[in-house]
C-alpha cells in the first residue's frame, strides 16, 4: 500500500543525493567539497546542522582523508557516506582499493567530471571509469530519482552478506547534479522496514580484538581473499536484481536489474551506453522508430558486475549494436566497449560500433546519434570520436 | 616500592620485529600506560609488519591498518563512530613511525589534530623508512647516513635538520603534546597518563632506536636511548595546553658520546661533528629559552 506522506519535490540530483542519504539513516559522514559535488555535502551539513539529520558530519582536509574516516567509522559500526568527484576520486584511489579489500559497505557519491589538463568540471565518465577495478559496485544513474533510490536501495545491496562490497553512485555533472527534476521521496518509515539498521559481523570491540587488514605473504589468504572479491562481485548480481526488485515493489518503480531494456524485443540494432546519454539516445529511438528504423538501446545501469548475461541475451537478435563511451581509455577502445566485446566474444556475431562521445561535457545532440546510428548500420569497426572539431 | 609501571601485557610474544627493536618497547609500554580499553590504527610502517601475518596479531586491542598516508583520518573515524555508539571509554591512537608522521601523513594528521577529536597520535620515531630499509625521513638527523642519503666521497649524506613535529604540533595549538624515549619507561608512561586527563587531541614522539638502521649492536637499544637524551640530541619535553617545561638530563655529555655508538655517523669528521654539537647547542638554548617565555 502506497504511503499518503510521500512527497513529490522539485530537486536537483544532488539535493536528491542529500535526501536519499538522510532517509538511509547514515550516521557518519565526510568529505571535502569539489565542483561539482559541493552541493551534496552542504545539504547534508545543513540538516545535521538544523538537527533534521542525526548524523556525525567531519570535515577533512582531502578527499583521500574523507575516505579513510569513513571506512574507519564503518569498521567501528556507524553506517558511513561520502561524496566526490573528478580529481577528488583519483585523489581516493589508493583509499578505494582499501575500501573494498577490507569489504566495507560504504556508499559514495560520484558526480561524474572530466579529468584536467586542462582543468574542466564537466560531465565526463572518466573519473569513475578510472576506478573500474577497484572492487566497488558502480551504477550509473539516469534521473535524479534513481539518483536518490540507488542510495537507499545501494546500502541494502552493500550490506548484503553476499556481497559486503562498497557501492559507487554516479549522476552526470550538472545534467543531473545541478538541473531540478520532479521526485518522489520516499517516506521515512517505510525506508526503515526496507533498510534495517546497520549492523556489521565484525565491529571494533575491545572485548573482542580483532586486526583488520593484516599483511599476507605470497603463502598466506592474499589469493583467496581477492578470488573471494570477485566471487562476491559476482554474487551481487542476484543480490542487486532481488534488491531492485523488492524496492520497485515497495516504492512503486520499475528497476529491472542490472540493465534497462529499451524497445530491445524487436529490434535489430542497438545502442549502448549509461547515465544520462541513455535520455537521449531514448529519444532518438522514438524518432528513428517513427522512420521505421527498428532500434533499441540497453543502458548500463551498473558497470560492476559487469552485465555481460544481460547484454548477450539482449544482443542476441541485433544486426549490429554501438557503445557509447563518455569517457577515455587508452585500451583496445573505450572502457564500456571493452567489457561489451569481451562478453560477447565467441558467443555472438555481432559487429559492435565504439563511439567517444560528450567528454569533457560536449553536448551530444540528436544528429551525433542519428550519424552514430547509420554508421552502426555500416558496421563500422574501431573507435570513433563524435563531434570532434577541426584544430589547426 | 610499588611497580610505576603497569605489570599488565597487552603485547604477547611472537612478533616480528629485529632484535632490540625500540619500536616493540614503545608498543608495549604504550599499551601499558593506557591499558585495554584501547583501538589501534597503524598505518604502513615497521608496525604494519611486527605483529605478524594475517590471521595473527600479537596485540591484545583490536588494531585497523590503513594506508600509509592516512592514520590521522582514521583515528578521527574511529573515534567519531564509537563515540556515536557511546564507547567513550575507548581510547583511540594513531601509531605511526616518522616517515608516516614527518612526511606522507602530516596532511592527515595536522589536520586531525585541527579538528580537536579525543584521540592519541603516538610517533615512534626511529629516524628514517626502516621498514623499506633505511632510508632518510624528514625526522632524520642531519648527519645520518641512509640508504637515500649515501656518504661516498661527496658526502651526500643528510643535510638538514631534523623535523621535529612535536614542535610543529605545539606551533598548531594541539593541548598536549611531548617528546619521550623508551630510555625512561616511567617518563613515559607518566606522560600518557598524563595525556589520558586531557580531553582532545594528544600528540606523543617517542624516540624508538632502530639497531638495524642506526647501526648498533642490539642490546644497545635502551642506552642508545639514553645518550640521545643525555647528549641533549633528542631533548625531552611537554607541553600541557601551552605550558611548556623542559626535562633536564642529571650528567649530560656530548654529542660525540651519542655519535660514536651509531654507524650511521662513523663518516662524520670533527669538524662535523663540532657543527652538530653546536646546532645541538642552540636548539637547547631555544627550548631553554622556550620555557622561560611561556
Amino acid at each position: 500500500m502506497k504511503s499518503v506522506t510521500e512527497q513529490r519535490l522539485l530537486v536537483t540530483g544532488n539535493e536528491a543525493a542529500a535526501i536519499g542519504v538522510k532517509l538511509s539513516n547514515v550516521r557518519f559522514i565526510s568529505a571535502y567539497p569539489i565542483t561539482p559535488q559541493t552541493t551534496i555535502v552542504e545539504k547534508l551539513a545543513e540538516m545535521v546542522s538544523k538537527g533534521e539529520l542525526k548524523s556525525r558530519y567531519v570535515e577533512v582536509e582531502s578527499e583521500h582523508s574523507a575516505m579513510a574516516a569513513v571506512y574507519t567509522a564503518a569498521l567501528a559500526g556507524s553506517r558511513s557516506y561520502t561524496a566526490t568527484s573528478s580529481h577528488g576520486l583519483l585523489y581516493m584511489h589508493e583509499m578505494l582499493h582499501w575500501t573494498a579489500g577490507m569489504r566495507v559497505p560504504l556508499v559514495t557519491s560520484v558526480v561524474n567530471r572530466a579529468i584536467g589538463p586542462p582543468w574542466n568540471v564537466w560531465a565526463d565518465q572518466s573519473d569513475s571509469m578510472n576506478q573500474k577495478d577497484t572492487g566497488w559496485l558502480q551504477v550509473y544513474c539516469e534521473s535524479n530519482q534513481e539518483t536518490l533510490d540507488t542510495i537507499i536501495a545501494g546500502y541494502k545491496i552493500a550490506e548484503n552478506r553476499d556481497v559486503m562490497l562498497p557501492l559507487m553512485s554516479m549522476e552526470d555533472a550538472f545534467v543531473l547534479s545541478h538541473t531540478s527534476e520532479p521526485v518522489t521521496v520516499p517516506n521515512q518509515s517505510m525506508v526503515d522496514e526496507f533498510l534495517p539498521e546497520y549492523k556489521p559481523e565484525f565491529v571494533v570491540d575491545v572485548n573482542n580484538p580483532r586486526g583488520y587488514g593484516s599483511y599476507a605473504t605470497p603463502e598466506g589468504p592474499f589469493m583467496e581473499l581477492k578470488y573471494d572479491m570477485v566471487s562476491s562481485m559476482e554474487r551481487a548480481k542476484s543480490v542487486i536484481r532481488d534488491t531492485l526488485r523488492e524496492y520497485s515493489d515497495t516504492f512503486g518503480r520499475e528497476y529491472s536489474g542490472l540493465t534497462e531494456n529499451y524497445m530491445m524485443d524487436d529490434a535489430d540494432y542497438a545502442f549502448i551506453t549509461s547515465g544520462t546519454l541513455a535520455s537521449t539516445a531514448k529519444y532518438v529511438v522514438n524518432k528513428l522508430r517513427k522512420e521505421g528504423k527498428k532500434v533499441g538501446l540497453i543502458r548500463i545501469k551498473f558497470f560492476r558486475p559487469f552485465p555481460q548475461e544481460e547484454i548477450r541475451e539482449a544482443l542476441k537478435h541485433v544486426n549490429a549494436a554501438g557503445v557509447i563511451d563518455r569517457s577515455v581509455s587508452f585500451s583496445a577502445g573505450g572502457s564500456l566497449y571493452s567489457d561489451v566485446i569481451a562478453s560477447i566474444y565467441r558467443k555472438l556475431d555481432v559487429p559492435v560500433s565504439g563511439f567517444v562521445a560528450g567528454i569533457g561535457g560536449r553536448d551530444v545532440r540528436i544528429s551525433d546519434f542519428e550519424h552514430m546510428f547509420s554508421l552502426v548500420q555500416d558496421g563500422t569497426e574501431g573507435m570513433q570520436w563524435i563531434g570532434l572539431k577541426e584544430v589547426d | 616500592m610499588p611497580l610505576s609501571i603497569p605489570a599488565t601485557e597487552l603485547m604477547e610474544p611472537g612478533h616480528t620485529a629485529c632484535h632490540g627493536c625500540g619500536a616493540t618497547l614503545t608498543m608495549r609500554y604504550v599499551l601499558k600506560a593506557l591499558g585495554k580499553n584501547t583501538v589501534m590504527s597503524v598505518p604502513a610502517s615497521c608496525w604494519a609488519v611486527i605483529p605478524g601475518e594475517l590471521p595473527y596479531r600479537t596485540l591484545d586491542v583490536p588494531m585497523i591498518y590503513t594506508p600509509f598516508a592516512a592514520t590521522g583520518a582514521s583515528i578521527t573515524g574511529i573515534r567519531e563512530s564509537l563515540d556515536l555508539q557511546g564507547k567513550q571509554d575507548y581510547n583511540v591512537v594513531g601509531f605511526a613511525g616518522d616517515g608516516g608522521t614527518a612526511d606522507i601523513g602530516l596532511q592527515s594528521l595536522s589536520g586531525a589534530m585541527e579538528r580537536g577529536h579525543n584521540v592519541f597520535y603516538i610517533m615512534y620515531d626511529n629516524e628514517g623508512y626502516m621498514n623499506t630499509g633505511v632510508q632518510r625521513s624528514a625526522s632524520t638527523p642531519a648527519g645520518a647516513y641512509t640508504t637515500t642519503t649515501p656518504v661516498g666521497p661527496m658526502r651526500n649524506y643528510k643535510k638538514q635538520p631534523k623535523k621535529v613535529v612535536a614542535d610543529l604540533m605545539i606551533a598548531q595549538g594541539v593541548p598536549y603534546v611531548a617528546t619521550a624515549t623508551v630510555a625512561y619507561p616511567e617518563d613515559l608512561i607518566r606522560k600518557l597518563k598524563t595525556a589520558t586527563e586531557i580531553v582532545g587531541p594528544k600528540f606523543i614522539q617517542i624516540l624508538a632506536p632502530c639497531p638495524t638502521g642506526w647501526y648498533f649492536p642490539p642490546e644497545e637499544t635502551v642506552e642508545i636511548s639514553r645518550l640521545a637524551v643525555k647528549s641533549k640530541m633528542f631533548p625531552l619535553f611537554e607541553s600541557i595546553k601551552g605550558k611548556f617545561k623542559l626535562f633536564r638530563p642529571g650528567s649530560p655529555v656530548p654529542v660525540s658520546e651519542y655519535l660514536k655508538k651509531q654507524d650511521r655517523f662513523k663518516h662524520l669528521n670533527e669538524a662535523e661533528i663540532e657543527t652538530i654539537q653546536k646546532s645541538v647547542d642552540e636548539r637547547w638554548n631555544e627550548l631553554v629559552s622556550r620555557e622561560k617565555t611561556v
